[in-house]
């Protein structure tokens, strides 16, 4: 639905003070057609630049973006107006005009499009069913929560039927409560309307929750992306980690310390206890975790095995056998 | 104080028509070039919706240049300064320089720069935000003008506006002294150059009032109008 490739966006030194600021060296991701796709990574990490280029809000540097097929950089203005009715976008902080009704300001996007006023006042009812508010149409903004103003934001994108939303930090003004009635919200429309949704948040929360897809961003720089339960099972993926954060907690000198990630069925077997029976080990849980991620039981476990890593050769292999991720952190021959 | 309210009057209600009437006119163009050089100032500056003219940025900072230049001009002559340069102007677009309509053209030129001024402030306290999201929805420039800078801004417009009354009225005392007429040539040559208190007096409270009413009027309006 969304390809983005070779994307570079670099931002000339203003007024000829400072230096050039390389914001996106080079981007490629791909974003399948009815994903959640999440970006993460710090602050500055170029993560807002890269969405605003996705609708061209942003012109990039280089590259390309091609949108439900359509090659966004070599359109015209008026083509890219066009375009941009079938991609939605939410903001952080809202975004709704003061001077509005809930209903005028979803309408605004109708308007803007030109379909009559009958038709638009159908939709904007439907939209605000959709998201719960459709008995808040003649309110104003300022008299709604956070919450219900973000829901405005969401009926407001998904007015035209875009096939594509992009989500700019959509929660991250919102309590945890309403942060978590907002991604249910989102997961419900994305599988309801199979509309795309590529979101970028910070916070690990919002993928784990909702996203189906991540990608890591760096400096500017795409270090890690794909499938969330595919990357839990990558080796050294930060995002499996930041997922799972397990504590700094290390084994005793002379044993092994490994990482396993189980998800699925496997997250229901009694792995640890089976080990220790069947070899006789004294298993030692230094941290675990278990979580849903993207509908899926995963999770993630610190073991302590005693003696060296040749000692543990078998058990190990037996967990790999039975199709656990495992990583080996410490060990010695 | 021996006051004459039978001559009073009808000198005083023919003082604030010709006072309504040189305010009315020049209201009527400053609204219509104040709001225009206003969103000129805004929308040809740096992050603007006309930044780039025609493609040019170049073009759109100097379009941002000059007009900031001539309304900076218009800000820095006094007022009776000001009307005394444009006599030769009014003459030649009104053929004379006496009377409420001619007194209506240097408040007119005196008012659009302030008034501009105003709504540019108004026009920048607009979330840049709300740009975005009309842009991403894939509005137009001038939708994004009318429906989100101008609609969000009626507020502080209103409130500007008012201001710029206020002024006016004030421009249109001093515009009295040279043959305008209006409540402000009333105060000047009965109170000022007769002694007559009555009159200095009366002028006076009408101008309170119309004052009073005005800023009444447009807080009430303002109000209305924001819905935060
Ligand atoms: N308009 C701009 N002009 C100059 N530099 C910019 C501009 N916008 C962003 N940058 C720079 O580009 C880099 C990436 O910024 P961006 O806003 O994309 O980061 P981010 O990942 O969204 O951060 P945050 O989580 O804080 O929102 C930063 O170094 C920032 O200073
Ligand atoms: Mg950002």
């Amino acid at each position: 639905m969304i390809t983005i490739t070779d994307l570079q966006k670099s931002y000339p030194p203003r007024n000829g003070r400072g230096t050039t600021v390389e914001a996106l060296k080079g981007i490629d991701l791909t974003v399948a057609d009815g994903e959640i796709f999440g970006v993460v990574g710090q602050s500055g990490a170029g993560k807002s630049t890269l969405l605003r280029c996705v609708n061209l809000l942003e012109r990039p540097t280089s590259g390309t973006i091609t949108v439900a097929g359509q090659d966004l950089t070599t359109l015209g203005e008026a083509e890219l107006r066009a375009a941009r009715h079938g991609i939605g976008m939410v903001f952080q902080h809202f975004n709704l005009l003061a001077s509005r009704t809930v209903a005028e300001n979803v309408e605004f996007g109708l308007e803007i499009t030109g379909v009559p006023k009958a038709a638009r006042r159908a939709r904007s009812a439907e939209v605000l069913d959709l998201v719960g508010l459709a008995d808040r149409a003649s309110a104003y903004p300022s008299q709604l929560s956070g919450g219900q103003k973000q829901r405005v934001g969401i009926a407001r994108a998904l007015a035209g039927n875009p096939k594509v939303l992009l989500s700019d930090e959509a929660t991250s003004s919102l309590d945890p409560e309403t942060t978590l009635s907002i991604l249910e919200l989102l997961k419900d429309l994305n599988h309801q309307l199979g509309v795309t949704i590529m979101l970028i948040t910070h916070e690990m929360e919002v993928v784990k929750r909702i996203c189906t897809s991540a990608a890591l961003i760096e400096g500017g720089r795409i270090v890690e992306s794909g499938n969330v339960i595919d990357l839990l099972n990558t080796p050294k993926s930060k995002i499996a980690h930041a997922l799972f954060p397990l504590g700094e907690s290390r084994g005793a000198p002379g044993n092994t310390v490994v990482e396993i990630m189980f998800a699925g069925h496997l997250a229901d077997e009694p792995i640890v206890g089976r080990m220790s029976r069947e070899y006789g080990i004294d298993v030692n849980i230094l941290g675990a975790a278990v979580e849903i991620v993207s509908d899926h039981r995963v999770g993630r476990m610190r073991l302590e095995l005693p003696g060296s890593l040749d000692s543990n050769e078998r058990p190990i292999e037996q967990l790999r056998a039975s199709g656990l991720y495992v990583e080996v952190l410490e060990a010695t021959r | 104080m021996n006051v004459n309210w039978v001559t009073m009057v009808p000198i005083l209600t023919k003082a604030l028509g010709e006072t309504f009437q040189m305010i009315g006119i020049a209201l009527a163009f400053t609204i219509v070039f104040g709001l225009l050089v206003g969103v000129l100032l805004v929308s040809t500056d740096e992050g603007g919706v006309y930044e780039s003219p025609f493609g040019s940025r170049r073009l759109g900072s100097i379009i941002h240049s000059v007009l900031g230049f001539i309304v900076n001009i218009g800000r820095s002559l006094p007022f009776i300064i000001l009307m005394v340069v444009l006599i030769p102007f009014t003459r030649l677009i009104i053929g004379t320089f006496i009377g409420p309509t001619a007194a209506a053209v240097p408040l007119t030129i005196a008012a659009i720069p302030f008034f501009a001024r105003l709504v540019e402030i108004a026009l920048r306290e607009v979330d840049q935000g709300l740009i975005e999201a009309a842009r991403s929805m894939g509005a137009r420039r001038g939708t994004i003008i009318w429906k989100v800078l101008l609609a969000e801004a009626r507020p502080s417009i209103v409130l500007a506006l008012s201001t710029s009354v206020i002024s006016l009225l004030n421009y249109s005392a001093i515009a009295g002294t040279i043959g305008a007429g209006g409540i402000g040539d009333i105060a000047i040559r009965y109170g000022y150059q007769r002694y007559d208190n009555a009159y200095l007096f009366t002028t006076i409270v009408i101008l309170i009032v119309i004052v009073q009413v005005v800023q009444l009027v447009a807080s009430a309006v303002a109000r209305t109008l924001s819905r935060r």
